[in-house]
Formats: structure tokens, sequence, C-alpha cells
């Protein structure tokens, strides 16, 4: 130390500032329009090239998309003149008639057009349905959970196949298509693979070795192999296995494979919400008496559901896009309907396969970019209690 | 609670025999076991007689026999004259693991770039990547692969409008015709050096690590690693006069002859799975940087490294960690994936075996069988050199 206090006392104090300098106002470059531009498009070389890249790539692409949606495309006409080239001398972009002319049979499929009503009553009664049952605040929750699981199954049953009784004629599946058979595919896809996977998550977790044993085989089969093989086998080895007398029909055959091919994963998915119970949860409810299965439904599965509702969410988002792979084994849901009418020599054209598959790729991004909103919201919104 | 409890010293309450928790557990695994014996025992009964019925025959029999069909695209000699249905059976296993190997190369390097850059601090870019990963998600990958094949491979021109690509490439509605590479006598000495070369990176590597963790000081592990590694190679491969040329393809009118001919299935399957693939991979790599903790980051800043080596020896190997296990059941997705080559006719296992050998032979139960079977043992497979890698990079707890 070579300053001692002396030195100090010597200098004057000329000049004490009591209030501090209000704080300068951020640089223009910094702030508003032009310092958000600055900071996340134009910070460095590597950064300005990427965004003229994304630029370049946006200014093509959408006018692109734009031209052959809406300014090039063919709004009328009667057959495949109306949107070819050779013949209309322009440009053309999607050929919408062939929609508009095909869109009966890209949502019944060969339904028998005066039935058809029951296809429109059974789309009216599925979305009442599953309104009610993802709307958390609506009324009679628990009334709802009874007509989606018990009601609704058995009335689209009668209400689609026909039951001369009630004076309804029977509808082969054979004739069902289109969305019609999408949607029913996926909805009995929903509809069992949750309780099955329950089941086998149980199951795999289960203190019973041969239970556990069978569980276990089951899940790791099913997830190991291909769809597509699931189905083949659900088509072709499904026949072999039952009396011929009751030899079910295609489409039933396809629903067995989605469903349990769907309930193997969604038992994963049931066995991680297990896992995330604390193992107190157990013990307090064995400790008041609960039985096994009292314990589950009324302690354990509530809480485990409500944590994986969003991955159950994906879950059928994934159901959902799979059932395009029914088309293999044969079954016209939507997308075969869509490869149908696009080879149609009667709206043959150089534009009808991607008109077609833009319609159909249009259809499922709404679907499945719903449920994938619903599923964030679900989980913003169980999040809040969780969170401190 | 009933009062009269048993007095000290008197033998404990028996529970009823039905009540006992051991028994009922025996019991319901015992109803468990006969259930599923008595569905295998019918299902087995019922395929024998409906088999009888049908006049076909069962057991593996069809392997050897032959095939008579033709296949698109064969990596081993197959001809439909003489060769047998289990030659049919390696050709579709092998197309199989083809597009699987190329499809998880592909989408691996597309899902890193997607993934990094939706965590870009460029708007735009962030903005671009996420919409990708949203759009590709939530549309069916048959739909893409139809979509590939369909709309866009066989919408181009045929052989005589083809697209030229300086240096022997065209692609028409055939397919993708590339040059084909042509070994000569001497290019045994370029393998050779490639393979010193490899042991060379490997053994400098080491070295270089035991230094710096001894001494502190760093090597040009990277620069001298690629000098070793593509460097030497080159160097055998002019000492024995480049003794590889290049065959091209040469259009003619109605064929095109020589050169590597790439499929317009597979061109298509190959897109759509690693487009397809690519989005979940950007999801997993995504969710995976995001795990390690921001003051990761910023401790290593305080210590004083560069961004490039925090990146390199903080950020990613805590990443890696929670990356790998989703990344390899991507990798099994999009292997499995594959076989929707059936629905453009690319000859997979799938279409080949389950398509025409079990169309040809009505073998159901044996086909669909040996199909998952090899599904299963790739799924399996994978599942244990994961659990012994998980193992290995396990976090230690102290």
């Amino acid at each position: 130390m070579t300053m001692s206090e002396g030195d100090l006392a010597v200098t004057e104090i000329r000049f004490v500032r009591e209030t501090p300098i209000a704080p300068r106002p951020a640089p223009a470059s910094m702030t508003g329009a032009l310092g958000w531009l600055q900071q996340n498009l134009l910070s460095s070389w590597f950064n300005i090239i990427l965004t003229i890249w994304i630029v370049l790539l946006f200014a093509w692409a959408i006018p692109e998309l734009v031209k052959f949606l809406i300014v090039d495309a063919v709004w009328t006409g009667a057959d495949r003149d109306a949107c070819r080239e050779v013949v209309q001398h322009r440009e053309i972009g999607a050929c919408w008639p062939f929609v508009w002319e095909r869109w009966s049979y890209f949502v019944y499929g060969s339904y028998p057009i005066p039935e058809r009503w029951r296809v429109d009553v059974f789309f009216t009664m599925l979305a009442l349905g599953v309104g009610w049952m993802l709307w958390l605040e609506a009324p009679r929750r628990d009334l709802g959970s009874v007509y989606f699981f018990v009601i609704l199954p058995i009335s689209s049953f009668i209400l689609l196949t026909g039951w001369n009784a009630i004076g309804l004629p029977p509808v082969d599946t054979a004739l069902w298509g289109g969305m019609l058979v999408t949607i029913v595919v996926a909805s009995v896809g929903i509809v069992c693979s949750l309780p099955l996977g329950i089941l086998l998550a149980l199951g795999r977790r289960s203190r019973m070795p041969a239970v556990r044993l069978f569980s276990v085989i089951f899940i790791e089969f099913v997830r190991g192999v291909p769809l597509v093989t699931v189905l083949f086998m659900a088509s072709v080895m499904l026949p072999l296995f039952v009396p011929e007398e009751y030899s079910p029909d295609k489409l039933v055959r396809a629903l067995v494979g989605i469903a349990l091919f769907a309930s193997a994963y969604m038992a994963e998915v049931v066995r991680a919400g297990l896992q995330a119970i604390p193992k107190g949860q157990f013990e307090g409810a064995m400790a008041v008496g609960l039985g096994y299965w009292q314990m589950m439904r009324l302690i354990i599965l509530p809480q485990a559901l409500k944590v994986t509702i969003p991955n159950i969410v994906n879950t059928y988002i994934g159901l959902f896009k799979d059932t395009t792979l029914v088309f293999i084994v044969g079954i016209f849901d939507f997308l075969r309907t869509v490869e149908v009418a696009r080879i149609d020599p009667k709206w043959a054209t150089p534009v009808t396969s991607t008109t077609g598959y833009a319609v159909a790729a249009i259809f499922y991004l709404i679907f499945c970019y719903g449920m994938s909103r619903y599923a964030r919201a679900m989980e913003a919104r169980l999040g809040k209690g969780d969170r401190r | 609670m009933p009062t009269d409890l048993p007095a000290a010293g008197s033998p404990p309450a028996r529970v009823a025999f039905y009540n006992d928790p051991k028994v009922r557990s025996i019991a319901y695994q015992v109803a468990l076991c006969a259930v599923v014996g008595f569905l295998v025992f019918a299902a087995a009964r019922n395929a024998i007689v409906n088999l009888e019925r049908a006049h076909i025959a069962s057991g593996f029999g069809f392997w050897n026999r032959t095939a008579g069909f033709d296949i698109s695209q064969t990596l081993i000699a197959f001809d439909s004259a003489t060769s047998s249905y289990g030659r049919a059976f390696w050709v579709g296993l092998l197309n199989t693991l083809l597009v699987a190997g190329l499809g998880i190369l592909f989408a691996t390097v597309f899902g890193f770039i997607i993934g990094i850059a939706r965590l870009s601090k460029n708007w735009l870019v962030a903005k671009a990547a996420s919409g990708y990963v949203e759009t590709i998600r939530n549309i069916p990958l048959l739909l893409q692969l139809l979509f590939w094949y369909n709309a866009v491979l066989k919408a181009l021109p045929n052989i005589r409008d083809s697209f030229v690509v300086p240096g022997g490439i065209y692609l028409n509605n055939r397919g993708l015709f590339l040059p084909r590479p042509v070994v000569e006598p001497g290019f045994g000495w370029a393998l050779i050096a490639l393979i010193a070369g490899i042991i060379g990176a490997v053994v400098y590597y080491v070295w270089a690590r035991r230094r710096q963790e001894q001494t502190g000081q760093q090597a040009p592990v990277f620069l001298v690693g690629v000098a070793l590694v593509i460097g030497l190679p080159l160097i055998g491969l002019a000492l024995a006069g480049f003794p590889l040329t290049f065959e091209l393809p040469k259009a003619g009118r109605f064929n095109i002859e020589g050169g590597v001919e790439v499929l317009p299935e597979l061109a298509a399957l190959l897109f759509g799975l690693t487009i397809y693939t690519a989005a979940f991979i950007a999801e997993v790599v995504r969710a995976g940087i995001a795990a390690v903790s921001r003051g990761q980051t910023e401790a290593a800043y305080s210590l004083g490294m560069r961004p490039g080596p925090t990146l390199r020896l903080i950020v990613v190997p805590q990443a890696m960690r929670v990356i790998i296990p989703p990344l390899t059941s991507q990798y099994l997705n999009l292997t499995k994936n594959s076989s929707l080559a059936v629905a453009i006719g690319y000859p997979d296992l799938v279409q080949v075996f389950t398509g025409t050998v079990l169309n040809q032979t009505g073998q159901a139960v044996e086909v669909v069988a040996i199909t998952m079977a090899v599904y299963l043992t790739i799924s399996l497979a994978t599942s244990l050199l994961m659990n012994i890698y998980n193992s290995h990079i396990a976090l230690v707890e102290r």
C-alpha cells in the first residue's frame, strides 16, 4: 500500500451527484423493426446469406403454389379437356372440376346413393361425440363418455351396416369407401386402443409373471414389425385361424389389425404415465384398503392418464396417418379412392394426380394438425396446476 | 374394526383360501394360460382344416422351389428361370437393407440440419424449419410416397428428352442414370492406403488425446485426420496411375445403356422416407439440444472456452445422451416404414416375399411368419445394442 489516508483528505471533493442519471434509450439499431431485423436476420454474414436464401426460396415457392392452386387452376368443366394445356392453350394449374365431380366418391366410396344420408347422420353423431369429449367445460361429460364409448359405436354399427328389422337395408362393407372408411378405421382404432392399451400396460407392470410375459411378448412383437405385415397377417392369416363360417369380412380384418397395432403403442404410452406416478400413491391407496382395480380406477389411472394425454393424442395422430395403410390390403379408404379416381381416363391429364394428392394432403393435414394443436393446448392447460 | 381381537398367543385369523393373494394370483395366471393356450390350439386346428380344404401345402418346402418371376432390382444374381423362392427372399431383404441404410444416412444429415435450424437465432430460418416439420409430420407417409412416385417421378420426360447433367447423369421417367466406377487392377493399393489412413488417424487421435490430458497441449486432430484418411488414398491412387475409370451411361433411342441405374421406385422411396423421417429426427435433435441447460454453455464461456469447443466438448456430448435413444427408434421406424415400398412397387422384402411369393405359393402362414421374424430380429437386435450403449453412457451418479 503506497496510498495513505492523508492523500485522500487532500483531494477536494467538488461534486457529488445525488440522483442517478436516467438511462439512455437503447440505440436505434437495437430497438424497433430495424433492431429486430438486425438481431434476428442480419446478425452475421452467415445469417445474412441464410436469410437471403430463405427469402428467395419463399419468393419462388409461394407464388408457384398460389399459381397452381388458384391463379392457373381450372374451376369449371365437364371432362379432361377442360384441364388440358393442348386444348385450352394456356398454362393449367389444379384441375378442380375433377375434385367436384369425384367429391361424393371421396366421401362415401361406393355406398349406395339412396342410403348416403345414413353416412351423413353417422358423421354428425360422431362430430357431436368428439365435440362433447374434447370440450372440457361441456355439461355432463360422464354422459358424453357413455355416449361416445357405448351408444355411438353400437348405433353407428347398426346405422352403417343396416338392419332389416328397422327398415335399414343392409350395406355390404365392400361398398364402403372414402372418408367414411378412413374415419371408421380411425375411430375404431381410437376407441379400442385406449382400453386395450391400458390393460396391456397394467399387465406389463403386473406382479404375475405369466400376465407380464404375455403382455411383454405381445407389445414387443407388435412394435417390432411394420404395420403392413400386421395388416397382411390380419387379412391373409386371420381367415385361416377361424372356422370358415365365421370368416370375417375384409374391413373387419383390417380393423382388427389396426386396433391390435395401435393398442401395443398405446400400452407403451400408458406405461410411461404409470411410471411417472410416485410409489407413495400406490402405497397410500393400498393403505386405505382399496383393492387392485379400485386403486387403479380411482387413484392411479386418473393421474397417469392426465400426464399422458399429449402423448395419447400423438399416438392418435400416428394412428390416423396409419389408416392409409389399409390401402395396401385392398380397402377403399380415402387415399385409395383418390388413387382410383386419379387414373380414371375421363380425367386423365398431367395435373390430375397432383390435384388429387393436394386434396388428400389438405384433408390429412387439417385433421392431424388440429389434433396436434389440441394436444398442445391440453399440455399447457394441464401444466398450469403443476406450475409453482 | 371388530372389538373382539384375538388374544395374544392364539393362532392368527385365517383368511379364506380364495382371498389369499397368492392363490388368486396363481388362479388368474392359470386361467390366462388356459385361455391363450385354447386360442392358439383352436387357431392351429382351424388353420389345418382350412389349409387342407384349400389344398395348400404347409411347411418350408417351397423355399427351394423355382420362383419363376422377375425382380426389377437385384443386388445379387437372380434369374427367374432357375433361382428359388429362397433366393428371392434374400434379394428382397438386401433391397430393404439398401433402402433403409441409404435412408438412414440421408435422413440423419437432413434431420440434423433442420433440427439445428429450428433452434437458429435467425427468425426466418427457425420459422421455415418448424413449418417444414409441422407440415411433413402431419401428412401420411404413404401419400407422400405416392406423390413423389406418381406425380413427380412418373411425370418426368421420357428417355429421349431426359434431363442431362454434364458428366454423364441422366434423369428421366425410367430413373436416374449415374456413371459407374470401374475398378482396374492396382486399385487395391488405394484401398490399402485408405485402411492405413484410417488406422493412422485413430492412432493420432489417441496420442493427441493422451498428450492433451497430460500437458494441456492441443493438436490439430481434425486436419491431420482428414489429411490421413483422404490424402493417403489419393497418393495411393496417383502412384498406381489412377486405376479407376467411369463407365458413362449412353442414351439410346428407347433405352439407356451402361452406368448405374437408380430405379424411380427406389428414388421415390428414398425421397419420401428421407423427407418424412428427417422431420421426426429434427424434433429429436431439437429436444436433445434444448435439454442441455443454458448454464452449461454459460459456464463453459466463463471458463474461457470459445463457442466452437463449447459446442463440441460441452453441449453435443450431453445432447447426444438424450438424442441417441429416440434417434435409434426413428431409424427403426424408417426401416419398418420402408415396407410401404409395396405401394409403389419397389422390390423390397414385403413386396417380393409377402407379395409375389405369397401369392404364388399361397403359404400365408409361413411367408408372413418369416417376414415378421426378419423385422423382429432387426428391431430386437437394435434394442439390445441400444441397451448396451445406454448403460455405457448413462450418467454415473455420485
